[in-house]
């Protein structure tokens, strides 16, 4: 009889720091100590957090192991599976948290941790706790009920109305509502209608598609079948990138349990509807990720967008109406089902319901993934869940919504995270990816990566988008190179006009959003590069020199050591109380690469 | 699959193998398992819970986990009972038999076993 699960987490991020040996040192013990019949291994998907992986998570007690390594294995085993006793030294805690610091670390479970206990989990709520590749143990976890309550239970219109009622809207992005789209489309008559799953995750820093995939790709099988009896469409589409093929193979494996139980195919629940579902990978391209370019990529042709209307609720996939939402928008919908409109809509703020999650990324402690209740303050998200920023520095600002959103500046880290705030930001919510920033980071450098990724991801088609955001570009570089003028940043401001009113597709209408964002609220760092020819977070190479500070330096020679060009020599300084001679940098010769900096012990080197 | 009847027989069926990843049931029943309680047959002892929980369907309600030397090795096999609201119990020299007693009586029924307890020992 099993007494134990013992649960590696198999995500992307997980596998990367080595999971899958663990998993085999887990079996090789479990088999030495004689557990085999009383401990189960199971592989989940990913738990959220990702920068302490690999992640062991032991029940009944819930005891969460982190950076588990191989050689930890045997003594996991030994001491906690046989002789119930905790190892301590590799349990996680919060430090930030007081109770948990009283608390003995035996009885430290997940749900304790500050990261955890802020956070309201309805889409990851099966990531990280069942077997990805079990459906079974997804049908325990309420599975495939809602699907058995819509097409026994209920019509189309109840279904839409639901969905409509909840107030879900689009996690993709834009923050369209759900039940609209749905209701929209369900009208129009034709011979075949689609149900696409946008799972074309492209904004750098964003991965909460991929783990839904990979830790519960039953619940958007569900989903998408809920929703194509909603609307009449009996043929559904996941675009997924070939770049996640952890994701791609669950889903694979997912949807053809799906079909041997009967849950997808035809006659399901003997109600007369019939759905299948079919996997597109997508090359990766971020422009794919636009709902037009993704259903011409699923066509067969090049992933460029079309000019709407015609909407796709009239005219999508194959010229037939189409109702496409995103992954995390689709592993809402069970549980709506299932609780209710009402549940739904209790959570979250007036506008924007239920939950969103988000990516940490960036200059914080716990990178990874948080699923929280629309309206929670970025203060809370940063510091609280997220652990604060690493090393002592100061928050500068949080870039919300990728290549198409905005940032939002210190001063206002206590501004609720919703739909709504962010938009009157000038920001946006895009599908969630947050990388956090410090007193370190340059504001014109950030815009300027992301327009680089905007630049290189245009599909080319319109103008305004393909011309007009590589100028933007040029202009940048040359503000970060030092030869700007004032009026390049109000060249910059009126081309970012221009390209958002008259690029075709969201991508090209967004592209603006990093500098228009950065310009709001830290013009005067664009300010300082132009005029002051300085870069104020010492991120910009060519505006600033390293110098040595000829009174700190002892002489050591270290940097001249660690120098790769050459370019630090000896001067005939000595200063008072020292014995050698210090040192100098030839600033004419110097790549500014921080070498020296970074080996000096007496803090005589410095960026100016 | 072909009605919802199925699918409610599967989710019973696999309720009662993932239930322990939900986290504490209303009762816990800890079983002393360092190498005192090892020695004195404890391993048995916490198997034989498993299944007579298991047995009497009590798997939603009851979570048996294990911990290490509670301090009376003389006593072992130990078992203590945590129950919200309710003072905690401890069973002493537990043997697989005395198991489906307790298991019965006491979780199911809600009556302690005195003979078991420590408090009887002296």
């Amino acid at each position: 009889m099993i007494r134990s699960h013992v649960l590696i987490c198999g995500g992307t991020g997980c596998t990367s720091s080595g999971s899958q040996t663990l998993q085999k040192a887990f079996n090789e013990n479990i088999e030495k100590f004689g557990l085999a019949e009383e401990v189960k291994l199971v592989q989940t998907g990913c738990f959220g957090l990702c920068a302490l992986g690999p992640i062991v998570i032991i029940y009944p007690e819930g005891t969460f192991y982190s950076r588990v390594q191989e050689a930890d294995v045997a003594e996991i085993v030994e001491e906690h599976l046989l002789k119930g006793r905790v190892v301590e030294r590799l349990v996680y805690s919060d430090t930030g948290a007081d109770e948990i610091v009283e608390k003995a670390a035996k009885d430290v479970s997940l749900s304790d941790t500050a990261f955890y206990k802020s956070q309201k989990r309805i889409v990851l709520r099966n990531c990280g706790v069942i077997n990805p590749d079990d459906i079974e143990e997804y049908i325990a976890m309420d599975g495939y009920a809602a699907l058995g309550k819509v097409l026994t239970e209920m019509t189309p219109e109840d279904v839409i109305k639901v969905v409509t009622d909840s107030g879900l809207r689009g996690r993709g992005g834009g923050g369209f509502p759900t039940g609209r789209k749905w209701a929209l489309c369900a009208p129009n008559k034709a011979d075949q209608k689609y149900v696409v799953c946008n799972a074309d995750e492209g904004d750098p820093g964003a991965f909460m598609d991929r783990s839904i995939l990979e830790g519960d790709p039953h619940c958007i099988i569900e989903a998408m079948t809920i929703c194509g009896y909603a609307v009449g469409a009996t043929k559904g589409y996941v675009y997924v990138r070939a770049e996640y093929p952890i994701a791609v193979t669950r889903l694979q494996k997912a949807i053809d349990d799906a079909k041997a139980y009967g849950l997808l195919g035809k006659n399901i629940f003997e109600s007369g509807f019939d759905f299948d579902l079919e996997i597109k990978l997508g090359a990766g391209a971020f422009v794919c990720g636009e709902e037009t370019a993704l259903m011409t990529s699923i066509e067969g042709n090049r992933g460029e967008p079309r000019p709407r209307p015609p909407y796709p609720a009239v005219k999508g996939l194959f010229g037939k109406p189409t109702v496409e939402n995103n992954v995390e928008t689709f592993a809402n919908i069970p549980q709506i089902i299932l609780k209710g409109a009402e549940w739904f809509s209790s959570m979250g703020t007036e506008k924007s319901k239920g939950t969103k999650v988000f990516a940490l990324g960036g200059k914080i402690e716990h990178t990874g993934l948080v699923e929280i209740p629309m309206g929670v303050t970025l203060d809370t998200i940063i510091n609280e869940i997220g652990g604060g920023i690493p090393n002592g520095k100061k928050f500068k600002a949080a870039q919300t919504g990728g290549p198409s959103g905005g940032c939002i500046p210190a001063s206002l880290i206590n501004t609720e995270v919703d739909y709504d705030n962010l938009v009157a930001l000038g920001c946006m919510m895009g599908s969630g990816g947050l990388i956090v920033m410090d007193e370190d980071n340059c504001m014109v450098d950030m815009a300027k990566f992301l327009l680089e990724f905007t630049v290189d991801e245009s599909c080319g088609k319109c103008t305004p988008c393909r011309v007009g955001t590589k100028r933007l570009l040029e202009i940048l570089d040359k503000i970060t190179e030092g030869k700007g003028t004032l009026e390049d940043i109000d060249k910059l401001e009126e081309l970012c006009n221009y390209i958002k009113a008259n690029s075709l597709c969201g991508l090209g209408q967004t592209a603006p959003n990093p500098v228009l964002a950065t310009l709001k609220f830290f013009r005067e760092e664009y300010i300082a590069h132009v005029v002051d020819k300085k870069c104020p977070a010492g991120v910009c190479k060519s505006l600033l020199s390293i110098v040595i500070d000829q009174d700190k330096c002892i002489g050591c020679g270290k940097c001249a050591k660690n120098c790769p060009v050459d370019c630090i020599s000896k001067t005939d300084y000595v200063a008072p109380g020292h014995k050698l001679p210090s040192y100098t940098i030839d600033t004419s010769k110097c790549i500014k690469c921080g070498a020296c900096i970074a080996g000096c012990k007496f803090g005589a080197i410095s960026k100016k | 699959m072909k009605s919802l009847a199925e699918l409610q027989a599967i989710k019973e069926k696999m309720k009662s193998k993932i239930v322990l990843r939900e986290g504490s049931g209303e009762i816990r029943v800890v079983v002393g398992m360092a190498t005192c309680g090892i020695a004195a047959g404890a391993r048995p002892v916490l198997n034989a819970f498993v299944e007579e929980v298991n047995n009497a369907g009590l798997y939603d309600k009851v979570t048996v986990t294990q911990t290490g030397c509670v301090g009376l090795c003389q006593l072992e096999p130990i078992v203590e009972v945590y129950e919200a609201g309710k003072e905690k119990v401890t069973y002493v020299k537990m043997t697989s038999d005395k198991v489906k007693e307790v298991v019965e009586k006491h979780l199911k029924n809600g009556n302690i076993v005195t003979e078991y307890t420590v408090a009887s020992v002296n």
